[in-house]
């Protein structure tokens, strides 16, 4: 198939690639830019270990055409740490055991992301119901809420500490 | 012991958390090379056939295609197991299920590779198939192996006591089948393998092989590797670099890792292959569909006279871990609680089905659901409180079972007092509303297997740690991290030991090259064995640093303490108290220097003002790690660890599996609900107390418990392989249903420390116990519920519906086939003679295979 050349915003950052039009934003991520933060964990969009933000809303970057998402903002795992260090929900997912094997986590600080976004104070049952979105197989979930839980406390004393 | 740690038993993050939550840690699929090519494996579509011809020519046509891979390039046979060498990377003459390997294609892109497995023509003549354990034992032609009459891998009998005069003696008895079906470990990251080879300078030709994989045992890879190739071990380099979870998935060749090699050999050049999810269900090796015969005898006091087990797994069509997990199922079922008299009957049965292997909780979770259930039933008998029932039955450790197996620290008795006392246990079961209920189940796990899979007089584990003048420690060992924290373990053990901060370690892990044989991450084996080897070998090394710091600081060595980061005499500069800031400064100074060019200038300025100031009470750690150089030379330590003789097992055959040097408890207690409209069960919470000897990492511990027990959830309710003439009817994530954030209850774990007098700082495993009590706890809840004792797991609704309504007397529907999943007889799908009749799997019209214009010349 001839490629063509597209533009794409990722993490702030502007790249002209040449790629089939047929390709999927994951493989685009993963094999033309070494993103590999994304990953591939099924072929069914059932697991979200892929997922990244398009315009701050969470997507599975294994279901989308790269050619798709011309203009769009493209956020990956890559782009969530802030000046070099650790954002609050990625240092609280090391701390609270929210990550073991970390295969899926890139897919879940996205989704929370997303979630911490549009919910600046989720409940338990909104967390469940935004990760559901999500597998995992190493942690029953359960460390991943408390880890949600201190990085919003810690958003929050950094927030009160700038003003 | 000292109980006063500083590193130990306090949480710590992973030292690899900030690499898996940033995204910059590396899998096996993110690594790429130059000139790297796609390898995709062909598949068989029939369960069971003879391979009659393989005609690649169509596909080697194709452009992008560089060289098709068939089984005669490397017709040498392999298995986990020394006893077990059946399987080919790539079928030879016969293929044994739907989805054994065919052929690699090996491409410049994976479209390519996927258009010319189209293209590669194969004959099969279709052979008659076998699905049914108990109908494959009654075979006699068309054998799935030629050399095993009857498809019978192996079996066991075992009598220990006298079960006949137990049974005798029992005031009641149970007498039940059960039926666990099958589940696999659907670790995130699917299986993949990178291989390459290098040019050999001297010969010219291609020498050395490199294999980046996803694998739980490196060493076993390498070794398998060389039997394949037929090339020396130490030309072949096996790199584990981060995993995505294993589950016991990855402890064991897959044949898609040797096949990379193969084809990297044929193709001259790198070859990735990376299964997709539907692969990675055929390959499978997960925990095999079980029967269960049980009878228990009790008497009225509770405790247990006999018990008597007939057990036959499904095992597929290879012998993968099977002999071990036939083992594993008799000899565990002894060394929980005290159980005079035993008889055992385990069948390993070969079937047209992906092969079964280790799946966490390895060979005992079937059995335990089997067990705890009838114990259950048995407490109604005798009207005694289902958890008071397993108190009676407490082994009295220090002791050897009925069995052959050591038993040292047990830490039960307060798992189950704890669980208990939590869950409210007393106050609440039996006064529950209607449809909701409490249920208990125990279970046990080894740390470890006390007998290596090939036996020899090895280590298990070697540690080797490297100290230079900078101060920075480097560990090397061959333990596999797969996610269960065993880097983390290594670097705390190490830096409890020394006496210096978590973030002077750097663990090298699983290299083969770098780094010193583990046999591998399963077992649940790496904290008691690799975290021995890692603490004898910081022992190892410390004591050089202590003969270096004593004799500067003009004591005997036993009287210095190692603690943060400092050295110092005993009671003189009380190194438990943080450095003063001035005193920070001066180490923080030192150490920026010590590393540096002009470093050495400095540092003899420094040693000319500590000799001028004349022997100290304390030294900081890089000071002392010089003088230890100045001493000694090269500063390096060394442990490995063996299991001792005492922990090996018994004489009887078969009693090398089942042996451990120290065993986990777990006790939990279920609550679930069941809606009687459509037979739903929701879980709402587990408490699970967990003895693992010594909690080393405490968050790393509940995240192993939490895990066990969530994953033991989804194989009570909702997941299951499905077979279909040998089609799995659910190879997707979304079909095998494991639980979402939404379907997962709350869990409660409670750490119990029994302290190990064998495990390092008393710590045993944690990983892989707890799981087997969540299918008999969920069990006994929903029978304290709705008052059905279901013999057949998962509890999905279907099942439990139909359980109900037979309870109630209501109009049967087929929920289940036919199959009663209270009084189960069959597996659900191929009752009697269901035998493959040679049509092939009917497949969809727009199935790619059902095109009648040739592939890949459309577009």
């Amino acid at each position: 198939m001839k490629r063509e050349l597209i533009e794409l915003r990722i993490n702030s950052r502007r790249y002209e690639l040449a790629i089939e039009p047929s390709a999927l934003l994951l493989d685009v991520l993963r094999q033309e830019l070494q993103l590999t933060g994304s990953k591939r964990a099924c072929d069914d969009s059932s697991c979200g270990a892929c997922t990244v933000l398009i315009d701050d809303v969470a997507m599975l970057s294994c279901t989308l055409l790269a050619a798709s998402c011309e203009g769009q903002d493209i956020t990956t795992i890559e782009g969530v740490s802030e000046h070099g260090s650790l954002a609050a929900i990625q240092k609280a997912y090391g701390d609270w055991g929210g990550a073991q094997c970390g295969y899926c986590t890139p897919g879940f600080i996205m989704t929370v992301k997303s979630l911490m976004a549009e919910n600046s104070d989720p409940s338990e049952a909104d967390m469940r119901a935004a990760l559901s979105s999500n597998l995992c197989r190493c942690t029953g979930y359960n460390q991943m809420y408390a880890a949600i839980r201190s990085a919003i406390a810690a958003e929050r004393e950094g927030l009160a500490a700038k003003q | 012991m000292s109980t006063d740690f500083s590193i130990v038993g306090k949480s710590t993050a992973m030292i690899d958390a900030a690499e898996k939550t940033t995204g910059t840690g590396k899998y096996t699929d993110d690594f790429s090379l130059p000139g790297i090519l796609v390898g995709k494996v062909l598949h068989s579509p029939y369960p069971h056939a003879r391979i009659k011809s393989i005609d690649t020519s169509r596909a080697e046509k194709l452009d992008g295609v560089i060289t098709v891979v068939v089984g005669q390039d490397a017709p040498r046979t392999y298995g986990i197991l020394p006893v077990g060498h059946d399987e080919y990377p790539l079928a030879l003459d016969r293929v044994r299920y739907v989805g054994d390997n065919v052929a690699c294609v090996v491409a410049t892109s994976e479209a390519v590779a996927e258009k010319a497995l189209e293209l590669v023509d194969v004959e099969y003549e279709v052979l008659p198939a076998y699905f049914d354990p108990e109908e494959s034992m009654k075979a006699e032609r068309d054998l799935i192996h030629d050399n095993k009459p009857n498809n019978l891998e192996k079996d066991y009998h075992h009598v220990f006591g006298d079960p006949d005069k137990g049974f005798a003696e029992a005031d009641e008895i149970a007498e039940a089948r059960f039926i666990a079906n099958e589940v696999t470990h659907a670790a995130m990251e699917p299986h993949s393998t990178l291989a390459s080879f290098e040019i050999d300078p001297h010969t010219g030709n291609p020498g050395r092989l490199t294999v980046w994989s996803a694998t739980q045992v490196p060493y076993y890879l390498q070794h398998k590797l060389s039997l394949v190739l037929e090339m020396p071990m130490a030309q072949i380099r096996v790199i584990k670099p981060l995993v995505g979870g294993g589950f016991g998935g990855k402890s064991e060749v897959i044949p898609l890792e040797i096949t990379a090699a193969v084809a990297a050999r044929k193709a001259k050049a790198p070859v990735k292959i990376t299964y997709t999810r539907e692969e990675v269900f055929w390959a499978h090796r997960g925990r095999p569909r079980t029967i269960i015969d049980l009878k228990t005898g009790v008497k009225h006091d509770g405790s247990i006279t006999a018990v008597k087990a007939r057990v036959v797994q499904d095992g597929g069509a290879y012998c993968s871990y099977g002999v071990v997990t036939i083992l594993y199922s008799g000899a565990l079922l002894g060394a929980l609680y005290d159980i005079p008299n035993i008889q055992y009957d385990g069948y390993r049965v070969l079937t047209n089905k992906p092969a079964c292997g280790a799946m966490r909780g390895h060979g005992t979770v079937n059995v335990r659901f089997a067990f705890e259930s009838q114990l259950d039933e048995l407490a109604e008998k005798i009207q005694m409180d289902p958890a008071e029932i397993r108190r009676r039955n407490l082994l009295k450790p220090p002791c050897i079972t009925v069995n052959g197996l050591r038993v040292q620290s047990y830490g039960l008795p307060e798992c189950i007092d704890k669980t208990v006392e939590r869950s409210g246990w007393r106050e609440r079961k039996g006064k529950l509303p209607k449809g909701r209920g409490l249920g208990v189940a125990c279970s046990h796990y080894v740390s470890g297997a006390a007998n290596s899979i090939i036996r020899s007089d090895m280590p298990h584990s070697t540690v080797n740690i490297k100290i230079d003048r900078d101060g920075g420690v480097v560990v090397y060992t061959g333990a596999s991290e797969i996610g269960q924290g065993s880097d983390t373990m290594t670097a705390q053990v190490a830096a409890e030991v020394l006496g210096c901060g978590l973030s002077r370690i750097r663990v090298i892990a699983a290299d083969t090259d770098l780094t010193p044989i583990d046999i591998g991450s399963y077992s649940s084996r790496v904290t008691f064995m690799a975290g021995n080897a890692t603490l004898r070998a910081a022992s190892d090394v410390k004591k050089k640093i202590a003969a270096a710091a004593a004799r500067k600081m003009n004591c005997a060595e036993e009287q210095l303490t190692f603690r943060d980061d400092r050295i110092g005499k005993q009671g003189q500069s009380a190194p438990t108290a943080p450095p003063r800031p001035e005193e920070l400064e001066v180490t923080q100074a030192g150490a920026s220097v010590s590393g540096r060019v002009e470093g050495q200038i400095l540092r003899g300025s420094l040693q000319q003002k500590r000799k001028e100031e004349g022997p100290k009470d304390w030294m900081t750690f890089e000071e002392a790690v010089v003088a230890a150089i100045d001493f000694h030379g090269a500063l390096t330590g060394t442990g490995s660890y063996a299991p001792p003789p005492e922990a090996r097992g018994g004489k009887h055959k078969g009693a090398g599996v089942g042996p451990s040097p120290a065993y986990s408890y777990s006790a939990q207690v279920a609550e679930v609900s069941v809606d009687e409209e459509t037979g739903e069960v929701t879980v709402h919470k587990v408490w699970a107390a967990h003895d693992c000897g010594r909690a080393l990492n405490p968050v790393s511990v509940e995240g192993q418990i939490i895990g066990s027990v969530w994953m033991g959830m989804g194989q009570a309710l909702t997941e299951e392989m499905v077979w279909k003439d040998g089609m799995l009817m659910n190879p997707g994530l979304l079909e095998y249903r494991s639980p979402s954030s939404v379907e997962s209850p709350e869990i409660e774990p409670i750490i119990v420390e029994s302290i190990d007098p064998e495990g390092p700082f008393g710590a045993k495993e944690c990983s892989e116990g707890s799981l087997a009590a969540t299918i008999p706890a969920i069990a006994n809840a929903i029978y304290d519920a709705v008052g059905v004792r279901l013999h057949e797991s998962p509890f999905t609704p279907e099942r439990v519906l139909a359980a109900m309504r037979a309870k109630r007397k209501e109009k049967a529907l087929n929920l289940t086939e036919g199959v009663d999943p209270t009084n189960p007889t069959r597996f659900r799908e191929h009752g009697g003679s269901l035998c493959f009749k040679g049509k092939g799997p009917q497949r969809h019209a727009l199935d790619p295979a059902c095109r009648q214009t040739p592939a890949g010349g459309a577009d």
